[in-house]
């Protein structure tokens, strides 16, 4: 089965916003590129890319052949997704494990696990 | 009584269903061979004599039916295990046992990527054999509501790939937990006046304890659900509550007891401590007469911490009111935070309130409760609380 794994950052730090990055321990800060890294090189997994924050997004819609552009994205701020990946594995439980083990997941984002179709 | 067909069909459905999942794997086309099986047996055997084996006589016929489905159907084919499965089914055929993969199923059904209301409804279904009708009925929903339940729970079984499993050792515990929850769910729906959910709650708790015959929690489940169902017939007089200090002893199920006993003593010799098997430690001292207040307290200390849970510390505050006094159990009932929308916490306190003659304070207590309460046999015992404080207050004007 290939499953995606939408990343959601919530209220995660990153070191986009440097306040915020400073509130994790030294230890944290070097840790998480190094798990990012670790799961990235897990066998089925094919890495996804890097989104820049939600607040540079632009949403579109065509209403009546009409295109309309508004700011931001699409879900609220906190809720949109930041990254993604792909993973092919035997089952959920599997992709339920490492989903576990991407960093967002418990520093106050969650990992949305979706099969991919076909 | 049961008709011997129907209660082979009542004891055979889940083990059947479950090894024809675990060859097909598919729910659906495994429910509908199971279903054409069952059909064909209720045709043949009045007529033909029972089979040896009755079970694997509706497996085997079962996977023929569905075989010959699949190859009227191809394309439905390549989607199931089957293909690689058809060479070796010839001689799995004429064999007198098939695997019981019960575990498998209800791990699936309990898989915590699924609504707890699915589990419970897939559970029933899948194992216990209910009709959707049935569930509906017992869960009070729309039978339509609940058949698309059961059809967004199979389908999402299918598209996100849960496995048919029993979940290896790092997830076991974490999956157990969850799988309690819904035979215990399934237990308290049925302890609520629904004896058929009690009943298939039982069921399921026994079978559990003979598949995962070394897991003391499984045991402490079945041996709390065992000891709970035995006071079954006392716990109401017509349509109105009893509660346990008031409960005619006579009516008190012993052999029921006696089997919840023995199954706590195989949870205590496993070393089982876990929630489950503290449960029913205290569901047997309250079996007993006089209560062992002292200890029953402290038990419900251990449930509390193992809990956290506000409502077990309602349960320890009535156990000092009797082991101490009712002042001692007020306090700890007073300070039991985010209860304040719990009617029990109301009418614990209005109970312990009248026993202190704090009259007023426990008619307020109860009219509290009162407000809050739905069930309709909970509101008529607090309506008679109340009628007694009202003819206590009369007397005592009587003679003041």
């Amino acid at each position: 089965m290939k499953y995606m794994l939408l990343i959601h950052h919530g209220d995660t730090p990153t070191p986009r916003d440097p306040e915020a990055w400073a509130t994790l321990s030294e230890d944290e800060r070097k840790a998480i590129p190094a798990q990012y890294q670790a799961i990235n090189q897990t066998p089925g997994v094919t890495p996804g890319l890097w989104l820049d924050a939600p607040e540079t997004a632009t949403t579109v819609r065509v209403q009546d052949g009409k295109t309309l552009v508004t700011d931001g994205p699409f879900v609220e701020i906190k809720e949109s997704i930041g990254g993604y990946l792909v993973y092919e594995a035997d089952d959920l439980d599997a992709a339920i494990e490492l989903a576990a083990r991407i960093p967002s997941a418990r520093l106050g984002g969650a990992i949305e696990v979706r099969p991919i179709v076909g | 009584m049961i008709a011997p067909l129907e209660r082979v069909f009542r004891d055979q459905w889940g083990r059947v269903l479950a090894a024809l999942i675990g060859f097909l794997g598919d729910f659906d086309l495994a429910e509908e061979a199971a279903q054409e099986a069952f059909a064909i047996a209720a045709e043949r055997w009045p007529r033909d004599g029972f089979p040896t084996n009755p079970g694997a006589w509706l497996v085997t016929t079962a996977r023929n039916r569905a075989i010959n489905r699949i190859r009227r159907d191809r394309t439905l084919a390549a989607k199931t295990r089957l293909l690689q499965a058809e060479a070796t089914t010839e001689d799995a055929m004429n064999a007198t046992t098939f695997p019981d993969e019960r575990l498998e199923l209800i791990f699936t059904c309990c898989h915590p990527a699924l609504a707890t209301e699915a589990q419970v409804a897939l559970t029933l279904r899948t194992l216990g054999g209910l009709s959707t009708d049935e569930i509906a009925r017992a869960f009070l929903v729309p039978e339509p509501t609940m058949a698309q339940r059961l059809v967004r729970a199979k389908r999402k079984i299918k598209a996100a790939g849960i496995p048919f499993r029993v979940p290896p050792p790092h997830l076991l515990p974490d999956r157990l937990v969850a799988v309690l929850a819904v035979v215990y769910l399934i237990f308290n729906q049925g302890y609520g006046g629904r004896g058929e959910l009690a009943a298939e709650a039982l069921l399921l708790g026994r079978a559990l304890a003979e598949l995962m015959p070394d897991e003391p929690e499984v045991h402490g489940v079945l041996a709390m659900m065992l000891l709970l169902d035995a006071r079954r017939e006392a716990r109401f007089r017509g349509h109105d509550l009893v509660l346990l200090a008031d409960q005619d002893r006579s009516l008190w199920d012993a052999a029921e007891i006696a089997d919840g006993r023995a199954a706590l003593d195989r949870a205590l010799a496993l070393h089982g401590r876990g929630p489950y098997v503290v449960q029913a430690a205290i569901a047997s001292l309250h079996a007993d007469e006089p209560r062992d207040w002292p200890q029953i307290a402290r038990l419900y200390g251990e449930l509390s911490r193992l809990t956290g849970s506000p409502v077990v510390e309602l349960s320890r505050a009535v156990a000092i009111a009797e082991s101490e006094s009712p002042e001692a159990g007020l306090a700890i009932a007073d300070r039991l935070p985010g209860l304040d929308d719990y009617h029990y916490l109301h009418a614990t306190r209005g109970e312990l309130l009248r026993r202190l003659g704090r009259t007023e304070e426990a008619r307020d207590a109860y009219r509290r409760a009162l407000a809050l309460v739905h069930d309709d046999a909970e509101r008529r015992l607090l309506q008679r609380k109340l009628a007694e404080l009202d003819i206590l207050r009369s007397s005592d004007g009587e003679r003041s």
